[in-house]
C-alpha cells in the first residue's frame, strides 16, 4: 500500500501548554487508521492541525505527494482531507440537502456573475451539485430527511449528515473525530457498518475514538497519543498488549 | 398534468403582468389622489428598499452585523456629487464645469467604489463577529461621515458641512429626469420619471439578490452565518466569501447613493448620520431578516409610515381634541418608535420572516415554555 499522508514532527503549544510534541505518523491508502489516547492527550488538537484549523508550531504534513498548507482549512479540503467534529457542527437552519450542497463548495466554481446570469455552465453545475447531494444522502441512509432542517434530525442522523457533507468534498482522506460519541449501542453498530461500507468503497479513514472496542474492531493500524506524544503505533492486537499504552490508560500498577 | 402546469404558468404570467401594470400606474394614482409630494415619498421608499436589500446581504445572509452601512450610501452619493457638479473646479480648475458623465458610467462606478470601501471595512474585521463587529462598523460609518464633514481642507473635496450644491440632475441621454417630459401627447412629471428609473434599478437589485441567494455563493454566506468553523471545514474560503458579502452589499448602497445625489441635486454629511444606518437596519430586521420579500416590505413601510404619521398627526388631533396638542413632528417619531416596539414584541422574527428564521423563533419560544412549565411543576 502506498503512503497517503505523512506527518513529521508536529508540535503545537497553547501558551505554556505543549499540546503536541514531535508527533509523526503515516497513513496508507485504503486503510482505517485509528488515533486513540486518554482525555487531553492531544487527539483533537492533532486533528485540528491536520485539517488546517490550527497552524502547527513545528513540523509538516505531506499529503498525496504535496506539502499541505497548514493553517488554511479551505486549501486542506481542496487537497482532499475532509473532517467531522466531535461535537457535531452542522448548519442547523439549513436543510439536510443544503448542508451537503455546501459540502460541494470546493469542487464547484460558480461565482457572482455565473450565479446572477445563471448561464448554462452554472445551471449544469447546480444540477450536478444537487444530484450528488441526493446521492450522498441516500448513501448514508437519510434521503427521506433531505428537506428537514439539520437541527430536526435525530442525533444519529446528524452524524450521518455530517459524514455525507464531508464526503461531498470528495476527500481522499476522511477524518472522523469521535463519531460514536454519545451514541447508543444500535447507533454505534449502524455507524460501524457505515464506516465499513466507506472502506469497501475505497475511502481512507482517520478515526479518533474513545470506544476502544470500536477502534480495535475497525482499524487496520492504531496510534496512541499520551500527553501530546505518540507512545505507540501498530496493529490493534499489538497496541493492546503494549505496556506503555496500558500504563497510559490504567496507570503504572497495571503495566 | 401538462395542461394544469400550462394553466398555472399562465396564471403566474397574468399575475406578474397585473403586478407590473400596478407598479407602472402607481405614481399616477398616488399623485392624482394625494398629490405629487407622495410620489416623492415613493421615490425615497425605492431608494431605501435598495439600501435594505444591500444590507440584507451582509446582515441577513452572511450574519455580519453592520451598523455603519450608510457610509456606502454616502460614498456613492458623494462620488456622484463630486463628478457631476462644478464643485471640484474650485480645487482643480481644469475640471470645470464638472465631468457630467452619463448615468451608465457613473452608477457602476459608484457601485465599484462603494464595493471597494466595503472591502476596506471588511478586511480588518474578518475575525470579528456580533457585538465587536457592530462596534467597529459603527466607527467606520462615523469616520466616513466625519471625513466628509472635514475634507474641505487642505483641498476642498467635499465642501465640508455646507455640502455640495449644483449637482447635475440625473439624465439619460438628452433626457433630464428632473424635468417633465411629453410622452405620447401627455406630460409625465419629473418626479414620476425618477420613480421609473428607481423602480427599474430596485427590480434589478431584487433580481440579483434572488439569484445570489439560491446559488453556491448564497449557500456559503448562510453557511458562515450558521457555523463559521464548519464552513471552513467544508472548504469555504471564509475570508473571500465575507469580503464578497461586504462588497456586494456596499455596491448596492453605492448605486442608491448615486441616485440620491442626482435626485436631490444636493448632498451634505447630515444625510449620512448613524440614525440612517440604524433606520436601514430596522427595515431589514423589522421586515424579516434574510427574506427578500420581508426586507422589501420593511423598506417600504419604514420609509412611508413616518410620512403618513406626519401628514395625519395634526388633523387627527384637531378632530379628537379640537386643537393640536402635540407638535406633529415630534409625535410622529413617538408613534413610529411605538410601532417598532410593538412589531418586535409580537413578531420578533419580523413582519414577513424567512421560513427558517420563523421556525427558529417559534422553537425558542416553545423551549422557554417547557422550561417555565418544568420550573412551575417542581415548585
Amino acid at each position: 500500500m502506498t503512503i497517503l499522508l505523512e506527518a513529521r514532527g508536529i508540535g503545537k503549544n497553547f501558551g505554556g501548554v505543549q499540546a503536541l510534541r514531535d508527533v509523526s505518523l503515516t497513513i496508507r491508502r485504503g486503510e482505517i487508521y485509528g488515533l486513540i489516547g486518554p482525555n487531553g492527550a492531544g487527539k483533537t488538537t492533532f486533528f485540528n492541525v491536520l485539517t488546517g484549523l490550527y497552524s502547527a508550531d513545528s513540523g509538516q504534513v505531506d499529503f498525496d505527494g504535496r506539502r499541505l498548507n497548514l493553517g488554511a482549512p479551505h486549501e486542506v479540503v481542496k487537497a482532499g482531507i475532509a473532517r467531522t467534529f466531535q461535537n457535531i457542527r452542522l448548519f442547523a437552519n439549513m436543510s439536510a440537502l443544503e448542508n451537503v450542497m455546501v459540502g460541494c463548495h470546493s469542487r464547484s466554481r460558480a461565482a457572482v456573475i455565473g450565479a446572477v446570469l445563471r448561464d448554462r455552465k452554472t445551471r449544469e453545475e447546480e444540477a450536478r451539485i444537487l444530484r450528488r447531494a441526493r446521492d450522498l444522502l441516500r448513501y448514508v441512509g437519510i434521503e427521506s430527511r433531505a428537506f428537514d432542517l439539520a437541527r430536526h434530525l435525530s442525533y444519529g442522523d446528524q452524524r450521518r449528515l455530517e459524514i455525507a457533507r464531508a464526503l461531498a468534498t470528495e476527500p481522499k482522506l476522511l477524518a472522523l473525530d469521535e463519531p460514536a460519541a454519545g451514541m447508543n449501542a444500535t447507533e454505534t453498530a449502524a455507524l460501524k457498518s457505515l464506516i465499513g461500507a466507506l472502506r469497501r468503497d475505497g475511502s481512507t479513514i482517520l478515526l479518533i475514538e474513545h470506544d476502544v472496542k470500536l477502534v480495535m474492531g475497525l482499524c487496520d493500524r492504531v496510534a496512541v497519543l499520551d500527553y501530546g506524544e505518540k507512545i505507540a503505533e501498530d496493529v490493534p492486537a499489538a497496541v493492546r498488549k503494549n505496556p506503555k499504552v496500558i500504563e497510559a490508560y490504567l496507570g503504572a500498577a497495571h503495566a | 398534468m401538462i395542461a394544469d402546469w400550462r394553466k398555472d404558468r399562465q396564471v403566474v404570467r397574468a399575475g406578474i403582468g397585473l403586478f407590473a401594470l400596478a407598479l407602472a400606474v402607481l405614481p399616477f394614482v398616488v399623485s392624482a389622489s394625494f398629490g405629487n409630494s407622495w410620489v416623492r415619498v415613493l421615490d425615497f421608499a425605492l431608494l431605501y428598499i435598495m439600501l435594505a436589500l444591500g444590507l440584507n446581504i451582509v446582515v441577513g445572509f452572511a450574519g455580519l452585523l453592520d451598523l455603519g452601512y450608510i457610509a456606502f450610501y454616502a460614498v456613492g452619493a458623494y462620488l456622484y456629487a463630486v463628478l457631476s457638479s462644478p464643485h471640484l473646479a474650485g480645487a482643480f480648475p481644469s475640471l470645470a464645469p464638472g465631468l457630467a458623465w452619463p448615468i451608465w458610467v457613473i452608477l457602476p462606478l459608484g457601485a465599484l467604489v462603494a464595493g471597494l470601501f466595503g472591502i476596506l471595512l471588511g478586511a480588518p474585521t474578518l475575525r470579528l463577529r456580533g457585538d465587536y463587529l457592530a462596534i467597529v462598523t459603527l466607527g467606520f460609518g462615523e469616520i466616513i461621515r466625519i471625513f466628509l464633514n472635514n475634507l474641505n481642507a487642505p483641498i476642498n473635496l467635499t465642501n465640508g458641512p455646507q455640502g455640495i450644491t449644483g449637482i447635475a440632475p440625473l439624465h439619460i441621454g438628452g433626457v433630464v429626469l428632473g424635468r417633465g417630459q411629453d410622452i405620447l401627447g401627455f406630460t409625465v412629471p419629473g418626479i414620476h420619471l425618477y420613480y421609473y428609473l428607481f423602480l427599474l434599478l430596485a427590480l434589478g437589485i431584487v433580481f440579483v439578490t434572488v439569484r445570489l441567494e439560491d446559488s453556491r455563493i448564497g449557500r456559503s454566506w448562510v453557511a458562515i452565518r450558521e457555523d463559521e468553523i464548519a464552513a471552513k471545514a467544508c472548504g469555504i474560503n471564509t475570508r473571500n466569501v465575507k469580503l464578497l458579502a461586504f462588497a456586494m452589499g456596499a455596491s448596492f448602497g453605492g448605486v442608491a447613493g448615486g441616485l440620491f445625489a442626482g435626485f436631490q441635486e444636493f448632498v451634505s454629511p447630515e444625510s449620512f448620520s448613524l440614525t440612517e444606518s440604524v433606520m436601514v437596519l430596522c427595515m431589514v430586521v423589522l421586515g424579516g431578516m434574510g427574506n427578500i420579500g420581508g426586507v422589501i416590505l420593511g423598506g417600504l413601510l419604514l420609509s412611508v409610515l413616518p410620512e403618513i404619521l406626519r401628514w395625519g398627526a395634526a388633523p387627527v388631533q384637531q378632530a379628537l381634541f379640537g386643537r393640536v396638542l402635540l407638535d406633529p413632528e415630534s409625535l410622529r417619531m413617538l408613534l413610529f418608535g411605538l410601532a417598532l416596539i410593538l412589531v418586535m414584541l409580537y413578531r420578533p422574527a419580523g413582519l414577513w420572516p424567512s421560513a427558517v428564521r420563523r421556525r427558529e423563533f417559534e422553537e425558542a419560544a416553545e423551549e422557554e415554555k417547557e422550561i417555565v412549565g418544568l420550573e412551575e411543576g417542581s415548585a
